[in-house]
């Protein structure tokens, strides 16, 4: 899939909570072809704290108004710097990037997409995806509390949204692997996004129940390309990179 | 439009614009933004004779105006070099130049002769100078003697251009340079990444795995551009210069310096679409200059 560097123009900024912004892009041709589960890396402008892009998950491509969402949890002084961002400005992007999430491997399968926190944002992509190509999502999110649960009203639109918050603000108390969902029902495959050892206890749960499952990474990244061989992670093939053999791996090739 | 051909060692450039080994991986994957044959030179990924995992993540860290690297030389050996990669690359229009790294010297000219046998391999760059591998690597590049054994070495083994890379992390560069032109040495490039370390303050641990790693980025492009002086004036062969090249102005005054051409790293992690808009801006400036060809400002310091 071809790669592009180019500035693309901020059409609306949102700010879903206190500590996310939503970000959508626009351009005057029409955006190129972009799998769920890719990623753009940005360059943030005014940060002299930022020198390398930042890798950030596409949340949402809306081919009818040609944009391109991005949901970004403000961290650190870069992406504080992309939340002061308004309509009109420009933001550089290096994209689409990496493999994505699989994709339909058969028709009607019930496939369960597990999100944590920010790690929501590709998940909106994908479910919009496995729905229009046969699939049957179902999301299960997690969050802290109610407050950090995103686009809440979106993910309803395409599938049932099962949810979990540690404080019981919204859906039942716990993490994702508590929720009563994963004993009642059974998936033909999983796919997750989210933190670390939100991912690890997913996969864990997959293995038991012996449901196929993909994890999406966040390693640290510059080139977002496979030439600079930082972001690499250990799977059964040695050090292989994030960014491009991933961020999506078969939980079978980690050795987590 | 002025002309920017440039020569080293013995090898034409259509401009002065090379690529920094470890920064561009095989050329291909750059593909997508630039016309890699409007790159003067190409010096793909460090090669060893034996294939290499490298370090373990965390490998990258971002400093003020820069990062910190310690992936440590993770390649898949000469013989997958040869056998996979070459031909992929063999029929892109521009230098292609490898970049060779070992742990001893018969190592590093046993991998230097497989290559030397690639007809579309013009020149390799000998890496004396890598600070993240534990044996080898900067360990040969800090003495005048180690230095001087690893380029002999190679120089039996491999009969096309030599360019040997060397580290800053050294108490005089200038000796070390003279002993890599007295070895054999066609030419040199430099700097090589800067030793460095960050900590993260609440583990009250290293962030990088090996705890060191090499930085590179505008910051250390001011002792890399006195290296490169003190170095072209001390030596007779012709000096490559690298370290935090972000646009047309920094390669000018690698330039200026005393460089024969340049490398461009870190910068291609912030735009994949540098190394053209540099060659383009050289060419911008040399005319706006009244400079019919870059030789012209080729070590033309005032100083």
């Amino acid at each position: 899939m071809k790669k592009y560097v180019k500035d693309l123009t901020v059409a609306e900024v949102e700010f879903p909570h206190s500590r996310y912004v939503l970000l959508k892009l626009t351009d005057s041709e029409p955006l190129p072809e972009m799998m769920p589960g890719q990623f753009v890396e940005v360059k943030v402008e005014g940060s002299p704290k930022t020198f390398l892009r930042r890798p950030i998950s596409i949340n949402y491509v809306d081919r009818e108004k040609n944009q391109l969402w991005l949901l970004i949890q403000t961290v650190g002084e870069g992406t504080h710097k992309l939340a002061e961002l308004k309509a009109g400005d420009k933001l550089n992007l290096v994209f689409p990037l990496g493999n994505g999430f699989s994709t339909v491997q058969k028709a009607g399968e019930k496939v369960l997409l597990v999100g944590g926190g920010v790690g929501v944002a590709p998940l909106l992509q994908y479910g919009k995806y496995l729905k229009e190509n046969g699939a049957q999502p179902v999301f299960l999110l997690g969050a802290r509390s109610k407050g950090d649960l995103l686009e809440q009203d979106l993910f309803k639109a395409i599938a049932p949204v099962y949810v979990t918050t540690e404080d019981a603000s919204e859906g039942e108390k716990g993490f994702v692997t508590q929720h009563s969902l994963l004993s009642n029902e059974k998936f033909d495959r999983i796919s997750v996004c989210g933190p670390k050892p939100m991912m690890v206890s997913v996969a864990k749960y997959a293995k038991q129940s012996s449901t196929p499952c993909e994890v999406s990474l966040e390693n640290m990244m510059a080139c977002g390309l496979g030439a600079c061989l930082c972001c690499v992670e250990k799977t059964v093939k040695g050090n292989v990179c994030v960014c491009k053999e991933g961020p999506v791996f078969d939980i079978n090739d980690l050795t987590w | 439009m002025a002309n920017l051909i440039t020569n080293i060692a013995g090898l034409t450039l259509k401009n002065p614009v090379m690529t920094a080994s470890g920064t561009f991986g095989y050329g291909v994957e750059f593909a997508d933004f630039v016309n890699l044959e409007d790159i003067g030179g190409i010096i793909v990924k460090g090669t060893t004779l034996n294939p290499r995992e490298g370090n373990d993540y965390p490998r990258m860290v971002e400093t003020a105006s820069g990062m910190l690297n310690c992936v440590g030389l993770q390649n898949k050996g000469v013989d997958y070099f040869c056998k996979h990669i070459y031909p992929e690359i063999k029929d892109i229009k521009t230098n292609m130049i490898v970049n060779v790294s070992g742990s001893c010297p018969e190592d590093y000219a046993e991998c230097a002769a497989r290559i030397n046998e690639l007809e579309n391999i013009p020149a390799i760059e000998l890496n004396i100078s890598c600070p993240n591998v534990k044996q080898g690597g900067m360990a040969f590049g800090v003495t005048t003697e180690g230095a001087s054994a690893v380029v002999k070495a190679v120089r039996e083994a491999y009969k096309k251009p030599l360019i040997v890379k060397l580290s800053p992390n050294v108490t005089s560069i200038t000796d070390i340079a003279l002993a890599v032109q007295d070895a054999g040495a066609d030419a040199v490039s430099l700097i090589n990444t800067l030793m460095g370390m960050v900590i993260d303050i609440e583990k009250r641990k290293p962030v990088l795995s090996i705890a060191t790693g090499g930085m590179s980025g505008p910051a250390v492009k001011p002792v890399a551009v006195r290296c490169v002086w003190q170095v072209a004036k001390a030596v007779s062969i012709p000096v490559i210069g690298l370290g935090g090249i972000m646009n047309a102005h920094d390669a000018i005054e690698f330039l200026l310096a005393g460089a024969s051409a340049i490398e461009i790293g870190t910068a291609n992690f912030v735009d994949p679409a540098v190394t053209v808009k540099v060659a383009n801006g050289i060419s911008d400036w040399l005319d706006a200059h009244g400079c019919k060809s870059v030789s012209e400002i080729i070590g033309q310091l005032n100083a």
